[in-house]
């Protein structure tokens, strides 16, 4: 079809001559595209008239403001706070100036060095993680027990001479990071059992699925995270003790596998029974069926909704605030204690938010693209 | 090499001609509705049994019952000496020697054709990749459709998917090969490759139980004729008998409705 689309075109074409009314000739009103364009996508109607003109009249009065204030007027680098006091744009040296502590929250100051080198690893794992090239169990698993190994020795310390740092003094991003990625490794194949005990055919795993789910689900995260860091202990034999850290994993990642499941169950109910009877009738065992048939095609379907609860993992995890860990949100908060600085606190959540934005927006970005690998060459 | 695999006293269980499958006395019910009514039928090793009958009438689920993808409530279903009962051992047992051809082909979309056909050898009978892989490419050859091996499902055509998933079920190599309404999801300029690639396998000797409405194929293959109606097995016959002067009323209204159109 495009062959014969780009051969059409050429002056004397053999498919020109041979197929006339199929030719298609370059359209004529090629150099006005602009206007086509705004003609079409802005002008189209009456409304679409309107609703274009109060857009730009509204750009007009907003952008030139911000403009001023964020780029034009604003102070960019100063030690003095002083000076960001005296201008009338943005404060952005306020970043510059309290990025260690909003980062790293209350970390000792000495040992950031490390958290850096954390972070780094993190995020190259997690790279490498996304990419297809290197998608082998084995691999990835090595990789992650090895990264992981890695970030917990430089948080903690306590070994090769680093000084130790107990959890409830970590903070900022790589707080932010371990909730995260806790929640979403832990919460996973919880999520993926749950969906999968809920349509099971045996009555006791399905009734204890759907409490689960349904009694969690209606409970707000905060809740949760409540019992979890102070009722939960009082069921602990005396003397015992689970990190508090841990049990705010924990409970986020079964807060997080309750949502998750109800998405995965609509995936695996969209798997048509001949699916299943193929499978069946191959031989294969539920297991096998499982995670060879019906697991890989659900998975694919649910993908969008999937990465929406990831996405909002991550931003959950600055609840952690109610039990006083500081995470970069409270971590910032807790900054803007300082009197110098306090009035620019507009500048060092607009950073903040762009850090969680780029997050969000990566893997968001990420899952279209994996999307569309999991779809090629397959027509359903 | 199949033989290999199954323990001694198992595979001298059912000699040339002798019962493969018994289905005594099995009744099924959904609900109220009685989908199986005292069905009696053996089944030897060899024998091509075509199944017809009206709609509704109980023939997909009576093979559907060989492979337990549908369980009986009442009566005995034995398969190759294995009894088919909640006992998930034996059903799965079953299912490695019972190969089963769909309607709507049931091929897995997100793998490709030679994925498809090497899966279930490699997972249940815990074959090296390698040697799935070369059975493979043989039963697509025997398909005609081995150079499709690479494509998804999806970019196949109905036939050429239908072919796909009956060398999916032989890579098994399983004793007995069930056909469940093979052609009526396919445009009719594809009926033909599916039923060619059916004749020859009948004419190797395999156990075949084919439901369908193809009175031309039944003709050619069948040494034995079902007709149900209603949840009952109303004739069993030879072809030449059945198609020439079947017994029952029934069966004659049916295939007068069939054959004049």
């Amino acid at each position: 079809m495009a062959d014969t689309l780009t051969r059409a075109g050429e002056p004397g074409g053999p498919s020109t001559r041979a197929a006339p009314t199929r030719a298609s000739a370059p359209p004529p009103e090629e150099k006005i595209a602009v206007l086509r364009w705004l003609r079409d996508n802005l002008f189209s109607s009456p409304f679409n008239t309107l609703v274009t003109i109060l857009i730009v009249a509204g750009l007009v009065k907003v952008v030139p403001g911000l403009f001023a204030w964020g780029i034009q007027n604003a102070v960019w680098y100063t030690k003095d706070h002083e000076v960001c006091r005296a201008a009338s744009g943005a404060c952005w040296a306020v970043i510059g100036e309290k990025h260690r502590p909003m980062l790293f929250g209350l970390y000792p100051y000495a040992e950031h060095w490390r958290l850096v080198v954390a972070l780094v690893l993190y995020l190259g794992a997690f790279s490498i993680t996304l990419m297809r090239r290197f998608w082998n169990p084995v691999f990835l698993i090595a990789l992650w027990v090895v990264v992981g190994t890695a970030v917990g020795i430089l948080l903690w310390g306590g070994v090769f001479g680093l000084t130790f740092v107990p959890s409830s003094q970590w903070g900022g991003l790589p707080l932010t990071m371990v909730l995260f990625t806790g929640t979403v490794v832990l919460g996973m194949p919880v999520a993926v059992l749950l969906a999968l005990g809920r349509r099971s055919h045996l009555p006791l795993v399905k009734t204890v699925c759907v409490t689960f789910i349904e009694t969690l689900r209606g409970v707000p995260l905060i809740t949760i995270l409540f019992v979890a860091v102070n009722v939960f202990p009082l069921f602990l034999p005396s003397g015992m003790e689970i990190n508090t850290l841990l049990r705010i994993i924990v409970g986020m990642a079964i807060f997080f596998a309750c949502y998750q499941a109800e998405v995965i169950r609509g995936g695996l109910q969209a798997i048509p029974r001949g699916q299943y009877e193929a499978a069946e009738s191959l031989g294969l065992t539920y297991w096998q069926m499982t995670r060879r048939i019906v697991l890989p095609q659900a998975l694919r379907i649910c993908l969008p909704a999937m990465v929406n609860h990831i996405i909002a993992a991550i931003k959950n995890t600055s609840f952690v605030l109610i039990i006083g860990l500081f995470d970069i949100l409270t971590a910032t908060t807790n900054v803007l204690e300082d009197p110098l600085w306090r009035r620019f606190f507009v500048e060092a959540y607009l950073f903040v938010a762009l850090v969680y934005f780029v997050f969000c927006y990566a893997l968001s970005k990420y899952s279209q693209r994996l999307e569309q690998w999991l779809s090629a060459g397959r027509q359903y | 090499m199949q033989e290999a695999a199954r323990s001694p006293e198992q595979a001298g269980r059912a000699e040339r001609g002798e019962t493969i499958i018994r289905l005594d006395g099995v009744n099924k019910w959904y609900g109220e509705f009685q989908a199986l009514r005292d069905i009696n039928l053996e089944i030897r090793r060899g024998e091509r049994v075509v199944v017809c009958g009206p709609s509704g009438s109980g023939k997909s689920t009576m093979i559907r019952c060989i492979n337990r993808l549908e369980s009986h409530q009442r009566g005995r279903i034995i398969v190759d000496g294995i009894e088919l009962k909640d006992n998930l051992k034996n059903i799965e047992a079953v299912r490695r020697e019972v190969g089963m051809v769909f309607q709507s082909f049931n091929l897995f979309p997100h793998m490709r054709v030679i994925d498809n056909l090497t899966l279930a050898p490699m997972l249940v009978r815990r074959m090296p990749k390698r040697e799935a892989e070369e059975i493979a490419m043989r039963y697509l050859e025997r398909v005609r459709i081995a150079e499709q091996a690479y494509k998804y499902p999806g970019q196949l055509s109905g036939g050429q998917q239908q072919r796909v998933a009956i060398a999916r079920s032989l890579c098994m190599q399983p004793r007995i090969m069930l056909f469940d309404e093979p052609t009526s999801a396919l445009d009719p300029e594809m009926i033909k490759e599916v039923l060619d690639v059916m004749v020859e396998l009948a004419n190797e000797g395999m156990t075949m139980v084919v439901v369908t409405h193809e009175m031309g194929f039944a003709k050619t293959v069948a040494d034995t004729m079902v007709f149900m109606d209603q949840a009952e097995i109303v004739e069993v016959a030879p072809p030449d008998t059945f198609f020439t002067k079947p017994k029952s009323e029934r069966t004659q209204l049916f295939l007068s409705q069939i054959l004049t159109h």
